[in-house]
């Protein structure tokens, strides 16, 4: 590729031409990145906070169940998001009738980004001080007390950070999902930019996922932050 | 030398009765016998001091009053109720009736001050206005209503501290244990921390158990104290009595040390 070329490619990068393309595929991530992330926040904070709560030094113990709960989740996370994704989209058929398009890949994607999630939620509440868990058992406090009223609220700055690493890698796995037939930035990235040779189109892709990260990373960084600054812990 | 009599007999007399209490840490392949049979009987309204070096078994030994350790052997009563032997909803329950305070404090960082103090009162689940009402008296019976609104992140050491004493006292305890509490603090703070449960001590005619290895913090505010020693209570009394003539090595130990380095000499070898 030669200078011209290239500038030609970045003009045309921004051609209305090529965002007529990008555009609707901006609104099919942006649908699932976000339907994914509640999925996603929902389930991996119940999963951190079961990790955190029956591990053998945890506040209601159960070795057993916190093994294979720790087990199936480290199944998932060993396999490349690729192979969980299109393991899981017979799933999505189950639960919803369709196994292709974006809301298809919302189950599949969830499944995906749940374990890790669920991961970034446990350490971030194992940051708590044993000891504020023992001043709230002290004054008698009961398990769901402590869950609610000392671990998340004292790990909340943590887990906005832990959030914010999830969104981002549910950002990317979504761009991957798409090359499996969910639509999306990730879709027409590979359909125009690597089997067209639409360079242009790609450039275009990759400068929006550029932005949606950088613009997640910035709003976690600032509301983290935000939480610090109000408790004067910075 | 007089021997001064500083429990007067009361109708309280073994408020707080511990016998034969026995704890066994076991992590993994190890075994740590911790404490070895402990016998204890404090009286109601007292202050009563724990002191013994590091690795004694201090902290573990208050934090069986409240079960925050399981003891394996013994028993523990406070007045006609049995520790030992409740179930864990009694138990969190009784467990508003006994506060403790911690050497880090442990407040919540997420909370104000009026917030850690609500805290005991909320999971006891009173009623909102009460909470408040109660909340605004504690804190100023710990002299911080000004610093209701504030983080503990803005607070001193010795004002975190107050304010961990107004969690502890929330919920009207009958019973203040204290690991530590001013080991962390600078001695004038610790002078105005002990001063606080003096006051509270003599208003509230609160028991309180405090442990340290400070000899100076006993000798402060304690009218008894137990010498502990690798598990066992080596000797106990009225503070003046183990001070003036103290009868095992650990407490003639601990005195020496108390009268200052000085006693071992200089660091060139030569005596004083
Ligand atoms: N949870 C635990 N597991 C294993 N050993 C412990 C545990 N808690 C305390 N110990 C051990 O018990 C001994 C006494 O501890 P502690 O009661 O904290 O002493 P002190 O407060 O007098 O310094 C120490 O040797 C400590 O290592
Ligand atoms: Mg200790």
């Amino acid at each position: 590729m030669n200078k011209t070329t290239f500038i030609e490619t970045l003009q045309s990068a921004f051609s209305g031409k090529t965002w007529a393309i990008v555009t609707p595929a901006i609104y099919e991530t942006l649908y699932m990145v976000f339907f994914t992330t509640i999925l996603t926040a929902f389930f991996g904070m119940l999963l951190g906070i079961f990790l955190v709560v029956t591990d053998r030094d945890g506040i209601y113990p159960s070795p057993r169940f916190n093994a294979l709960l720790g087990s199936v989740v480290n199944g998932f996370r060993s396999l490349p998001s690729m192979i969980v994704i299109i393991l899981t989209l017979p799933l999505s058929r189950m639960i919803i009738g369709i196994s292709y398009g974006p809301k298809a890949c919302i189950i599949a994607l969830a499944v995906t980004c749940v374990p890790m999630f669920g991961r970034l939620v446990e350490s971030s509440i194992l940051e708590v001080s044993k000891g504020k868990i023992e001043a709230a058992r002290s004054v008698g406090a009961k398990n769901r007390d402590i869950v609610l009223k000392v671990l998340l609220p004292e790990a909340l700055p943590s887990l906005i950070r832990s959030f914010t690493i999830a969104v981002i890698a549910i950002v990317s796995t979504t761009a991957l999902a798409g090359t499996l037939g969910a639509g999306g930035l990730g879709d027409v990235a590979v359909r125009f930019g690597y089997s067209r040779f639409k360079t242009d189109v790609l450039l275009a892709a990759v400068l929006v996922m550029i932005v949606l990260v950088q613009a997640v990373q910035f709003a976690g960084n600032g509301l983290s932050k935000f939480v610090l600054k109000k408790r004067h812990l910075i | 030398m007089t021997p001064v009599k500083n429990t007067v007999p009361s109708p309280h007399r073994g408020f707080i009765r511990i016998s034969g209490l026995k704890k066994t840490f076991q992590p993994r392949d190890k075994r740590f016998d911790v404490l070895k049979g402990v016998d204890l009987e404090i009286d109601r309204g007292d202050v009563f001091g724990v002191v013994g070096f590091s690795g004694a078994g201090k902290s573990t030994l208050i934090r069986c009053i409240n079960r925050l350790e399981e003891p394996d052997e013994g028993d523990i009563s406070i007045g006609e109720t049995e520790i030992t032997r409740l179930s864990k909803r009694e138990l969190d329950q009784y467990r508003q009736k006994i506060g403790i305070i911690f050497q880090q404090f442990n407040l919540l960082d997420a909370r104000t001050v009026a917030g850690n103090v609500s805290f005991p009162l909320e999971v006891a689940g009173e009623k909102k206005e009460k909470t408040a009402k109660r909340v605004m008296e504690i804190l100023d019976l710990v002299d911080l209503s000004d610093k209701a609104d504030f983080y503990p992140g803005q607070l001193s050491g010795g004002q975190k501290q107050r304010v961990g004493i107004a969690r502890a006292l929330a919920n009207n305890p009958d019973i203040l244990l204290s690991d530590e509490a001013t080991s962390a603090l600078d001695p004038q703070t610790t002078l105005s921390v002990l001063d606080l449960l003096k006051s509270i001590n003599e208003k509230l005619k609160l028991t309180i158990i405090l442990i340290t290895h400070e000899l100076n913090v006993i000798r402060y505010i304690c009218k008894n104290m137990a010498v502990l020693e690798d598990g066992r209570i080596v000797e106990k009394g009225p503070v003046r009595r183990v001070f003036e003539d103290p009868k095992s090595e650990t407490a003639k130990l601990f005195l020496k040390i108390d009268a200052g380095f000085a006693n071992f000499g200089w660091s060139d070898g030569e005596g004083i």
